[in-house]
């Protein structure tokens, strides 16, 4: 392919282009203690971007603010402020038709205020990379980390990714490139990670080269032409088709949809090979198994450990992709296990949800404990609501000085 | 998701599924699928050659990628898929009815396109209820132009359809080849020629 040959050549920033698998995969790695916001700097120093757009909302302003020290080095081929999240996203769109690899930041209302443009892009299918940075959504305002936001995303038509840790985070930036480019996926990734809990913690992070970036975008490869007024999805957007009330345009709508859907299908087989699988488990032979996303996996962790000591044998399923969202693998992966813990930051237990629909004999998940506007999820709450849950006794965590 | 879907000639559905969505997967280099299981590609090769020689009109649909010389690759596909064409054309009793009509762009065309001319990746059924087209191979047409029309096709219509695909290939179609070049399209029309007379033609 074309970004092959461009193997060993230089960027504007004089990096010089490496094959992606062995960047990612054999070269040599620096380990750095960076908070999650500088990894998303220095991911992107890395990533060949053309364009980044920005509009501060915490917790994403400090990396799209060092985004913008990328752009002062000649890392970035353009980079500025929109005028709101909704302006950033449209100008993400008209970069991205314009065949440029697009990279932007946002959190929480600027997630919602922004919604109207996810679909548009899927629909045109944009390989867009955008950070979500969860928090509050809601009245009254919070700042703080809170996954709400991930439900809003599912049915966009986007490719969604939940981030554990800052070296996730790291390398799933890069990677996610390589998949959502792909001819056959070409779509926006959003690639969420819990706010404050991974962007504002200093975590060790194994970087790769600094002189090595990936290959560039290649727009030929897209399904779609590229910038091309007279024909849809640029043409769908100012002469839409499906405004004509007869059958046909009806069906091509439908069909069309199906197709962004079918996309985040074939995008199954490119992230199970550059993320090791969909989802990762430990101790899969547990009777009890912890299953969620991003930072609740950690605490999920720390949880098993304390369980551990008290004789109960936890398993950890770490959902990687929810969208694609990884049916076969959960319903593989729980098929032995009796109780289902799923730990959530957020109020509605959207993921839990997901879980209960997708394998046999729903009643095994145990929705909770959800903590939500900020609060954290102590390891003891886990273990607590776990106990409660099997009937064993465990101290109450609520009270003061009990 | 296991698959037991089949990818097979319509009409399906009032609206069939997206071949993906029912758990087809594309092919690896070197594959090629049918009916939505993968094989090798000249297995898929040799199917569509007797698509091509036993349907009543054959046809082939070249895209936008392939009408216009953009490049030298472009320039050697047309040129190869002409030879195809010609090669079908020589290969049919005088009751099958070759064709070849283009798929010049993807703009949506009101109140409609005319058939004798082109296909419309918005409208295909039109195009194949009007020419009685049985069997149609795409080639040159974006992915996602392609798979839209191979459903609605798949849908309404009882066309067989062959995806010649440049990148990954086509779960829509109920035979696809991948990484398409000037070379694979003239293998394709090699398997023509080497199974012309040995295939039944169709019934009236």
């Amino acid at each position: 392919m074309a970004t092959q040959s461009l193997v060993g050549t230089k960027n504007r920033a004089g990096q010089v282009v490496e094959d992606p698998w062995k960047m990612m995969h054999e070269a040599e790695r620096t380990p750095c203690f960076f908070t999650g916001s500088e990894v998303i700097k220095e991911a992107i120093r890395r990533a060949n971007c053309d364009v980044m757009i920005a509009y501060p909302i915490t917790p994403q302003s400090e990396a799209a603010a060092l985004i913008g020290e990328l752009f002062a080095e000649g890392f970035i081929g353009d980079y500025f402020r929109g005028e709101s999240e909704f302006a950033v996203m449209s100008q993400c769109a008209g970069a991205a038709f314009g065949g440029a690899r697009v990279f932007t930041t946002t959190a929480g209302p600027g997630t919602m205020r922004a919604m109207e443009n996810f679909p548009m892009w899927a629909g045109a299918r944009l390989p867009i990379q955008m950070i979500v940075t969860c928090r509050g959504i809601n009245s009254p305002l919070s700042i703080q980390p809170d996954t709400l936001e991930i439900s809003y995303l599912l049915n966009t038509g986007m490719l969604v990714w939940h981030a554990e840790t800052a070296q996730d985070f790291y390398d799933w930036i890069l990677k996610g490139y390589m998949v959502s480019e792909e001819p056959d996926v070409h779509l926006p990734l959003a690639l969420c990670c819990d706010g404050f809990f991974v962007t504002h913690t200093k975590d060790v992070v194994n970087l790769t080269p600094a002189d090595m970036c990936l290959p560039p975008y290649d727009p030929y490869r897209s399904p779609v032409p590229c910038m091309d007024m007279e024909c849809p999805p640029v043409r769908m957007m100012r002469d839409p088709f499906v405004m004509k009330s007869n059958y046909i345009s009806y069906a091509t709508h439908a069909s069309w949809q199906q197709e962004v859907w079918a996309a985040i299908e074939r995008s199954r087989k490119h992230a199970i090979r550059w993320l090791d699988g969909l989802i990762e488990v430990d101790r899969p032979d547990a009777e009890i198994l912890i299953v969620s996303s991003g930072t609740a996996v950690s605490q999920g962790r720390e949880a098993q450990a304390l369980l551990e000591e008290d004789g109960i044998e936890v398993g950890i399923v770490k959902i990687k992709t929810l969208r694609p969202w990884p049916g076969d693998e959960i319903r593989e992966a729980t098929k032995k296990a009796k109780h289902i813990i799923v730990p959530e930051f957020n109020v509605t237990g959207w993921l839990a949800k997901e879980i209960r629909a997708t394998i046999d004999d729903g009643d095994r998940v145990f929705a909770g404990p959800h903590v939500c506007g900020g609060m954290t999820m102590p390891p003891e709450v886990i273990a607590a609501d776990l106990k409660k849950h099997l009937g064993l006794k465990s101290e109450s965590l609520a009270g003061r000085g009990s | 998701m296991s698959t037991m879907y089949e990818v097979l000639p319509g009409p399906e559905h009032f609206l069939p599924p997206a071949a993906a969505s029912m758990g087809v997967r594309l092919p690896d280099p070197g594959q090629a699928h049918i009916h939505g299981k993968i094989v090798n590609e000249d297995e898929a090769m040799e199917v569509a050659a007797r698509q091509f020689l036993s349907a009543k009109v054959p046809t082939i649909f070249p895209g936008p990628l392939v009408l216009w010389a953009w490049n030298e690759k472009a320039a050697k596909k047309a040129t190869a898929i002409r030879h195809l064409y010609e090669t079908i054309k020589e290969s049919v009793t005088p009751s099958q009815q070759a064709m070849l009509i283009p798929m010049p762009d993807y703009r949506p065309k009101y109140p409609k396109i005319n058939p004798e001319i082109e296909i419309n990746p918005n409208h295909p059924n039109l195009t194949i209820w009007h020419n009685k087209i049985d069997a149609c191979m795409f080639v040159g047409v974006h992915c996602h132009q392609a798979n839209l029309s191979l459903k609605i096709i798949r849908g309404g219509t009882y066309c067989y359809t062959i995806a010649m695909c440049a990148q990954a290939g086509h779960e829509d179609a109920m035979v696809s080849f991948r990484d398409a070049t000037a070379d694979k399209i003239m293998k394709l029309a090699d398997w023509v020629k080497k199974l012309k007379g040995s295939v039944e033609p169709p019934k009236d």
